[in-house]
């Protein structure tokens, strides 16, 4: 990735007049650690999901990118911060929590555990609509219309189905049934195809955009995998211990990342056709988050001089970059980065 | 990059046809159901062969006993070893023993002279009376308190619930059952001391109330002491479901909290303790022993004490089979229920 493709293609689409669906601004979610100590899962976060738009959210495990995506839905209270839904401010009272959540659905890792094992699939994807309308004469209809959008036809076939009797693949289609059903306008996808095999991924990757493409259904997509963002996603963002450290679209940060840590993360692709930058250091440790930039102790930069050459070395050690805004514009939260980009 | 998109979409949505799996000959179902009938007639067998040699095992001789502190003939002992059969050689009384089991006849008890058919078949009521009322009353408590512990694990109420549970459970029956007769019986008057009707009462809702007020301190004992188990179950499988996706899935939907347990913890949950339940229900006809002798109420358990002290062997042979066997038959019977309970057995 030597020759960085322009930062602003000529191609590339003016930004969204509507407002976001679903925004997290100056988002804190702390837990109560072991031993007293507190856990900064999610530490300050800006993110913006606009209508009809796929955000990826992208870390390693243990990053905080679940936390964020639970504090989303509201099923995680923010310590401070807060989130936003069309821009009014996340009502946490259960009346206005469940409109909310009529509007917005989840759907996790592993289909195998978010089904309960003796619903059928009728059961399963009724579940919303019966919760939101009450039972209906037209249910049925509801439940086999959801079914098909997921891609399973004939969908009389699989409603009095129990999730045991299905693939991995027909019971992840199974729980974006289940959320297609409300209509909802934003789904909040955690590691959504992480279980489930190579040769099944790209047909629930497909899914997710032509949902997008069909229906401007917005998602946020959560996931340790830099490929997957880069097929489906239409801007990312790179998270590293409850920070988003680098954002912008996907073209954007994928071909020229300016984030030491995004650089490391694409360096071990076996696409990336260079020399795998494997991260020194201990691995992050959110009740323990260094203090000046939270990535020095294990940054390549800083450690091979680079930063010192720049002259920000000293600013690494003791100077948090600081959050980044949630714009949309390509941003890196890196003094290095800001000075390369300044001094040309 | 793992997942190219342009893999066909459609290949994964056709329903795999289950064809594979399926062996010729017997249907699935009657496979499962004679595997387990199967298994439950050779639990019985091992039941009955051991019963035999069990109880000869023990010290003590029948006749001796009987005919302790009188004066007898060395004939008259000879002719009751006859009478028993005791005379026999071990294989003999063995053979006798397995014919009379496999046609249901247990013999004649050493020390009341009838048939143990009958002895049992007049005993089985009181017993089903006070250990069925118990089991049913300590279920239903264990599991609503179980769930309630689970669903908010250490919370305070947990905490005090499951350690008076736990201190309960620890507490010896007879011990229980002594204490409450001293206080509430023969203390406070509140309840008779033992027994399971009085003398002299007559119509039918008088006689009702009269059992009635007799169970109330047996069941009791057997209620603090046996609940805990209920508790503890239903808690731990509860703890068990409380963390799966499902639940997250379902509240997210935006269902309420106690809803949430109610329609998807809870029943799930509740597949473990099935188990228990027939288990312990297998156990209410060979009744709480030790409660049913403390209370003297005239059950199976105190018919068993009382053959065990000669040792009367037609009784506490026959007893032991029965015992076992409805073990033997709840547990069947659970195997049968699961796969109603649960979809991923049927298959």
């Amino acid at each position: 990735m030597t020759a960085p493709a322009a930062p602003a293609a000529p191609d590339q689409p003016a930004p969204e007049p509507a407002g976001p669906v679903l925004s997290a601004s100056g988002l804190h979610v702390t837990f109560a650690g072991r031993g007293g100590r507190a856990a900064r899962a999610v530490d300050g976060v800006d993110l913006e999901i606009r209508p009809g738009e796929i955000v990826a959210l992208v870390g390693e495990s243990g990053c905080g990118k679940s936390t964020l995506a639970r504090a989303l839905l509201g099923l995680v209270r923010p310590t401070s911060g807060q989130v936003a839904y069309h821009g009014r401010p996340l009502d946490y009272r259960s009346r206005e929590l469940k409109r909310f959540r009529e509007r917005a659905q989840l759907v996790l890792q592993d289909p195998s555990g978010s089904l309960n094992p003796r619903h059928t699939v009728y059961d399963a994807v009724a579940e919303g609509r019966r919760i939101h309308n009450g039972a209906t004469p037209d249910e049925q209809e509801r439940v086999a219309e959801a079914l098909s959008r997921a891609g399973l036809r004939p969908p009389e076939r699989f409603l009095l189905r129990y999730p045991h009797e299905l693939s991995g693949g027909q019971r992840q289609r199974v729980v974006i049934a289940g959320a297609l059903i409300l209509d909802p306008e934003v789904i909040v996808a955690d590691e959504p195809v992480a279980s489930l095999d190579a040769s099944v991924r790209g047909e629930i990757l497909r899914l997710l955009m032509r949902l997008r493409d069909d229906f401007g259904l917005a998602a946020l997509v959560v996931t340790h995998d830099l490929g997957l963002a880069w097929n489906i996603a239409d801007r990312i963002a790179v998270m590293y211990l409850g920070r988003v450290v680098e954002t912008g679209t996907v073209e954007e940060v994928l071909s020229a990342p300016r984030h030491p840590y995004t650089r490391a993360l694409l360096s071990v692709l076996p696409e990336a056709g260079q020399e795998p930058q494997v991260l020194a250091g201990e691995p992050p440790d959110p009740t323990r988050i260094p203090g000046g930039c939270r990535f020095h102790a294990r940054c390549p930069v800083l450690a091979s001089g680079r930063a010192e050459a720049a002259g920000v070395a000293e600013r690494c050690r003791t100077e948090d970059p600081g959050p980044l805004p949630a714009g949309g514009a390509a941003d890196a939260a890196c003094h290095w980065a800001r000075a390369q980009a300044a001094g040309g | 990059m793992t997942a190219p998109p342009a893999a066909g979409a459609t290949a994964d949505a056709a329903p795999a046809p289950r064809a594979g799996g399926r062996r010729p000959g017997l249907p699935p179902t009657v496979r499962y159901l004679g595997g387990r009938v199967l298994t439950a007639l050779v639990s019985l067998l091992a039941v009955m062969v051991t019963s035999f040699f069990l109880f000869r095992v023990l010290p003590g001789d029948p006749v001796t006993a009987l005919t302790q502190g009188r004066a007898v003939t060395v004939e008259q002992l000879e002719a009751m070893r006859r009478d028993f059969g005791l005379d026999q050689p071990l294989p003999q009384q063995f053979l006798d023993y397995c014919l009379g089991m496999l046609t249901l006849d247990f013999g004649t008890s050493y020390q009341y002279r009838v048939p143990v058919s009958d002895l049992i078949l007049e005993r089985l009521g009181p017993t089903l009376l006070l250990a069925g009322t118990g089991t049913l009353i300590a279920a239903v408590l264990g599991l609503v308190l179980g769930t309630r512990a689970g669903w908010r694990r250490g919370s305070v109420m947990d905490r005090v619930d499951t350690g008076v549970a736990l201190t309960l459970w620890s507490v010896p029956s007879f011990w229980l059952g002594l204490l409450l007769i001293v206080l509430l019986a023969s203390g406070a008057g509140l309840f008779p001391t033992s027994g399971m009707s009085t003398p002299g009462v007559t119509g039918p809702l008088n006689v009702a109330l009269d059992v009635a007020h007799h169970m109330v301190l047996p069941v009791a004992t057997m209620v603090a002491v046996v609940y805990a188990q209920y508790m503890m179950i239903m808690r731990s499988s509860l703890v068990d479901e409380a963390g799966a996706d499902y639940l997250t899935t379902a509240r997210a939907k935006g269902l309420r909290d106690a809803l949430v347990l109610r329609r998807h913890a809870v029943p799930n949950a509740l597949l473990p303790t099935v188990t228990l339940i027939f288990l312990n229900l297998g156990r209410v006809v060979s009744g709480v022993i030790l409660i049913e002798t403390v209370f003297a109420w005239p059950g199976l358990g105190s018919l068993f004490y009382s053959g065990l002290r000669v040792p009367d062997l037609p009784i506490v042979q026959a007893l032991f089979v029965v015992f076992a066997g409805s073990v033997i038959l709840m547990n069947l019977l659970a195997d049968l229920v699961y796969p109603l309970l649960d979809p991923r057995v049927r298959t």
